[in-house]
């Protein structure tokens, strides 16, 4: 046990949660307008690749980023094609988009596996980096770490304190109710189905270009996935889902130091470990009753 | 004669195969109550939707106050000044009451301030509420005090009200009453849409009437009676229901003491409801919605189980058998929610059919269905109970609110029940429809069957209805016979105003 340096451990719990937690509040804000998007694992996979591949090729990891987010949005796209003006299932819309997100994200792959990318330069924190064991923990990292938990705070100010943040719970409540008001239904879906896709991808880019980083087939491993239970079980919340994306981060960082560790627990056990105490600890969390958004994967269509 | 507030003129508005609304024209004056009268169907909610905004009409004009007038939108209609209280669907239960009086206004004020002007407001017409309540546990009379306060917060010159005492007590609607007077007073114009003809009575100065989209006549509803405007609604004379007293039998279903937790979060819970019912009778329970009917309508049916002696048909327990067990005995339901509850959507008239007479009208032979008989029953329950409609292969989706509860009601009727227990049996069906349900179990009462009719509509059960009781909380009042009830009586019976107070300035 005396290998592992609890100054580091904590600070890579932070990069390791930093792709769940993208991908969960993106998926948060689609929920909430009263939609279920099931294909977050192919949006964070198209994501990572576009990314990636953008970043190789530019050399300049921010505009892999921004690829990234213009990926996961271009295949939310089409998902919002699909559920909101075709009218198709969400669930089993989702499932394809994961799908065919993991099929698309394997041929744009090709050729990039083995490379390294473009190194995501730390933020200069100046001072603030220099504080003993804090500085190491918090103020050590890129730029996308800040940016995720600056959008845990707008996402959290946006629903509760602003019109916009209204009207999109108002839609996800009562999709008939909000449309007898005049409110547009359907272009709030889908935008809030955009940022969904963005976020995802930001959060598959960050697995590609910061955690890893390389280029591998089905790299996300299902941290989609996990990005979905979290949003159910962090009841619709913007706070709970950070909390659960840094437990999530936690576990994973503690079992691959338990492991190089040669703890005595077998390796399985241990791999299963972050998915099994996450999803323990939310349900326990959630058991508040925080009620789904009412109209969570209706469909909406506006007879007369 | 001043300008009227609102005149419409040749509205006129298609759907695919119906004609919604059809050159329909009238005017409405500042601080006048004018009713909107019609069948089901005849197209009241197109043209309100209309003038709110919500549909655009294919040819025709509005003006108001003889400026021409034509929403695009709702907020449109709103900064015109006219607002509306919807029947349904537009209140968000898991809202704050003022997140919702924010959501139908176009600039809202802080929250802050927005709350204090709702607590204003509702003081100053004696609707209490408290703005940081949340909507979904409001009661169905608040609930409508939500939607109100939403309206006059803009301080409207219009106001429409599509059924808005459907789901009030007796008091409730007194204070509502009230309430709308001092708005007339004060110059706002009122649009009432209601089936309740006592009540436009009661309220209205004018009333239009449409019947299939046309404006067929007007009246002053003061000087005619309810059957002549309801004559005038579905163009020809009908017979209200008539029943000739008979003594009530032996006891056909006894309920003791039956007490059950609330199913959801949002239901309620039964309080040892006790009560019985004899043959030949028909037992009326009226309250307001969300106190309890929906539960025990499940527990009769046998939707949810009970202990086994809490009820007894024809003295046998059978607080333990399904729904389909109940039904071989001789107790049918038919539950409130036609679509989803009382029928499947998708499926056809047989099918529906087939699925709650199985059993009784053996549709069924070692598990194979006999499609013809199914047909047959379809058929018969299509025929007798007047239900329009292509054929029995019709997805019961496809039919008008009113024949498909016909078609609910009948299909349990015809399956001869020993005892029938119906929740709404006449809910949001048009005047001719319903006095023929009501007759239909008048005579099912008179040929020996038992009948619990569940009903928020009062007149219903005092007319149909030969004792009367009322939930409130999940608690069944004594049952007693109506002849002897006043409203005040049903109203204390109900749990009076709960809370409301009149309006004091």
């Amino acid at each position: 046990m005396g290998t592992i340096n609890p100054e580091l451990l904590l600070a890579a719990v932070i990069v390791a949660a930093t792709p769940i937690l993208l991908a969960a509040l993106g998926e948060l804000v689609v929920e909430r307008a009263g939609v279920l998007n099931l294909g977050v694992e192919g949006m964070m996979i198209t994501g990572a690749i576009c990314g990636f591949a953008v970043a190789v090729n530019s050399g300049s990891p921010a505009l892999g980023f921004v690829a990234a987010a213009a990926g996961g949005a271009v295949l939310a796209l089409l998902f919002a094609l699909l559920t909101q003006v075709a009218l198709a299932n969400q669930v089993a819309s989702g499932l394809a988009l994961t799908l065919f997100g993991l099929g698309l994200s394997s041929l744009l792959g090709q050729g990039y596996q083995g490379i390294k990318p473009p190194p995501t330069p730390r933020l200069d924190l100046g001072p603030l980096s220099d504080i003993p064991f804090l500085g190491r923990v918090m103020f050590s990292h890129d730029l996308m770490v800040y940016l995720a938990l600056g959008l845990v705070a707008a996402v959290w100010a946006m629903l509760k304190y602003t019109r916009a943040g209204l009207i999109l719970r108002a839609v996800g409540e009562n999709h008939d109710a909000a449309h007898a008001l005049g409110y547009k239904v359907v272009r709030v879906r889908v935008l809030a189905i955009l940022f969904g896709g963005a976020c995802a991808g930001l959060g598959g880019a960050y697995i590609s270009l910061v955690r890893v980083p390389q280029w591998t087939e089905g790299m996300t491993s299902g941290a989609g996935w996990i990005a979905l239970a979290l949003v159910v079980f962090a009841s619709w919340k913007a706070g709970r889902v950070l909390l659960g994306a840094w437990l999530f981060g936690g576990v994973t960082v503690l079992q691959l130091n338990l492991q190089a560790a040669g703890f005595a627990i077998p390796v399985e056990f241990l791999s299963m470990s972050p998915y099994l105490i996450t999803i323990l600890v939310l349900v326990i969390m959630a058991r508040d009753k925080s009620c789904a958004p009412a109209s969570l994967g209706r469909i909406f269509h506006a007879s007369q | 004669m001043t300008t009227p507030l609102l005149s419409i003129h040749g509205l006129t508005r298609a759907y695919p195969g119906v004609i919604a609304n059809d050159a329909v024209s009238f005017d409405i004056h500042e601080g006048e109550a004018h009713a909107l009268l019609g069948e089901n169907g005849a197209g009241k909610s197109t043209l309100v939707k209309m003038i709110y905004g919500l549909v655009k009409p294919d040819s025709g004009s509005m003006s108001l106050l003889g400026a021409p007038y034509a929403p695009a939108n709702p907020s449109a209609a709103r900064a015109a000044g006219v607002a509306m209280v919807f029947q349904h669907f537009s209140l968000f239960d898991a809202l704050s009451v003022a997140e919702n009086v924010a959501l139908g206004m176009e600039a809202p004020p802080p929250m802050r301030q927005l709350a204090a002007r709702i607590r204003e407001v509702s003081q100053t017409y004696g609707l209490p509420l408290d703005p940081a309540r949340l909507t979904g546990d409001l009661s169905a009379g608040e609930r409508q005090r939500v939607e109100i306060i939403r309206c006059l917060l803009q301080d409207p010159r219009l106001l429409i009200m599509d059924e808005p005492t459907s789901v009030l007590t007796p008091q409730e609607v007194k204070i509502l009453f009230s309430t709308l007077r001092k708005l007339t007073a004060e110059g706002v114009a009122i649009l009432y849409i209601s089936h309740k003809l006592d009540e436009i009575r009661t309220l209205c100065d004018a009333a239009t009437i449409l019947r299939h989209g046309r404006n067929v006549g007007t009246c002053v509803p003061q000087e005619t009676s309810a059957r002549e405007m309801a004559e005038a609604m579905v163009g020809a004379s009908f017979n209200a229901p008539r029943r000739a007293g008979q003594a009530a039998g032996a006891v056909a279903l006894e309920v003791r003491d039956l007490s059950l937790p609330a199913p959801s979060a949002f239901g309620t819970a039964l309080r040892d409801v006790s009560l019985t019912l004899r043959q030949g009778e028909i037992l009326g329970i009226g309250g307001v919605a969300g106190n309890g009917q929906d539960e025990v309508l499940a527990a009769l049916s046998g939707e949810r189980l009970t202990e086994p002696d809490t009820i007894r048909l024809d003295g046998a327990p059978i607080g333990r058998l399904d729904p389909n067990a109940r039904r071989a005995l001789g107790l049918l339901a038919a539950p409130e929610e036609r679509l989803g509850h009382a029928a499947a959507p998708e499926m056809s008239l047989t099918e529906n059919a087939l699925l709650s007479a199985a059993t009784r009208e053996r549709l069924t032979r070692r598990g194979f269905i006999r499609w013809g008989a199914a047909r047959a029953f379809a058929n018969r329950v299509i025929a007798e109970f007047d239900v329009r409609t292509p054929g029995p292969e019709t997805a019961a989706r496809a039919l008008s609110g009113g024949n498909l509860q016909k078609f609910v009601i009948g299909r349990e009727v015809l399956q001869r029940p020993r005892v029938l227990v119906v929740n709404q049996p006449t809910w949001g069906v048009d005047a001719a429809a319903a006095a023929a349900i009501r007759q239909a179990l008048i005579d099912l009462a008179a040929q020996g069957a038992a009948i619990l009719c569940i009903s928020q509509d009062l007149d219903e059960l005092l007319e149909i209805a030969d004792r009367f009781a009322a939930l409130n909380e999940g608690r069944l009042s004594e049952a007693r016979p109506t002849t002897s009830l006043s409203l005040d009586e049903i109203g204390l019976m109900m749990g009076g105003a709960h809370g409301m107070e009149v309006a004091h300035v």
